[in-house]
């Protein structure tokens, strides 16, 4: 009889901790690519919660991975198009970083 | 020789020791992407988050799912931000600050909200509705009968979404031809 890898909690913390990271990375990295990394570590966190509270509880048994299917469609159409437009502004202002896009700053 | 319950000398079983290798290595290496300066090494140990988040999938018993984020993830997303990555990188880029200058209130709020979700995992009961045990492997059938079911029309909607994903990528991404919206006035047509 496992101990951790039998029970819900072990699951969500970890989804919390990677949520955590990718927020923080979301927040403090400068390069807008290094910002997209850290959303799809957020959006990671939300798949794995998603997926262990449709293992654990027996109600939503087959949900929480077709949710996280979705999550993974949507995900790759989010990283698409930011990852494009990071190029078009590449292309304009030479800089991945966002503190230097300061065009619209008064 | 069967192998024994549980890990010689420690004495956790099997599944405990392959979870807490899985989680250890994906939270070191999500770190990783995030505090470190090197931002195509940063590419790599994203998949190597991803990779080992698809085998706890497969301790979930979603075998289903764990594809999906190999194909999707690491075979798709991933090997796009390293192209975008090589696009974008600038000889100086290495040499510059990492972090914003708001790197401290940042990670202060990256730790209030872990405190949130300790907070909200440790005061829930969940041992009521929550079912204990090893899980079992979850075949296919179940998951297609929400995703063409309930899901049907969230699952419609995606597919349309990826399809304008696609093509608004191509657009943004492509090199304006003279005449378009952000092209340059004297630009000639390349």
């Amino acid at each position: 009889m496992s101990q951790i890898a039998g029970h819900l909690e072990p699951y969500l913390v970890l989804a919390g901790i990677l949520f955590s990271i990718g927020a923080f990375g979301f927040l403090a990295r400068r390069n807008a690519i290094s910002m997209l990394m850290s959303i799809e570590l957020m959006l990671n966190a939300v798949n794995l919660s998603a997926v262990a509270l449709g293992v654990f509880i027996p109600a939503l048994v087959g949900q929480g991975i077709a949710f996280a299917l979705l999550i993974i469609a949507v995900a790759a159409a989010e990283a698409t198009v930011g990852l494009a437009i990071v190029i078009a502004i590449y292309r304009n202002r030479k800089t991945p970083l966002v503190d230097e896009y300061d065009t619209m700053r008064q | 020789m069967p192998l024994p319950d549980t890990l010689p000398l420690i004495g956790i079983t099997w599944a405990d020791a392959l979870f807490m290798m899985l989680g250890g290595v994906t939270i070191a290496a999500s770190l990783f992407v995030v505090l470190g300066r090197d931002i195509i090494r940063n590419g790599l140990m994203l998949i190597l988050a991803l990779g080992a988040l698809a085998g706890i999938y497969v301790m979930l018993g979603a075998a289903i799912l764990a594809g999906a984020q190999v194909l999707v993830y690491i075979g798709a997303i991933s090997v796009l931000i390293l192209f975008a990555i090589m696009l974008t990188q600038s000889k100086a880029a290495p040499a510059k600050l990492t972090f914003q200058s708001q790197a401290l209130p940042a990670a202060l709020i990256a730790s209030l909200l872990a405190i949130i979700f300790a907070i909200t995992l440790g005061t829930n009961d969940w041992k009521a509705t929550v079912f204990a045990g090893t899980p079992a492997p979850q075949g296919t059938t179940s998951t297609a009968a929400e995703l063409f079911g309930p899901y049907l029309l969230a699952f419609e909607v995606v597919s349309v979404l990826i399809l304008a994903a696609v093509i608004g990528g191509i657009y943004l991404a492509a090199i304006p031809r003279a005449g378009q919206i952000g092209a340059e006035d004297d630009e000639e047509v390349r």
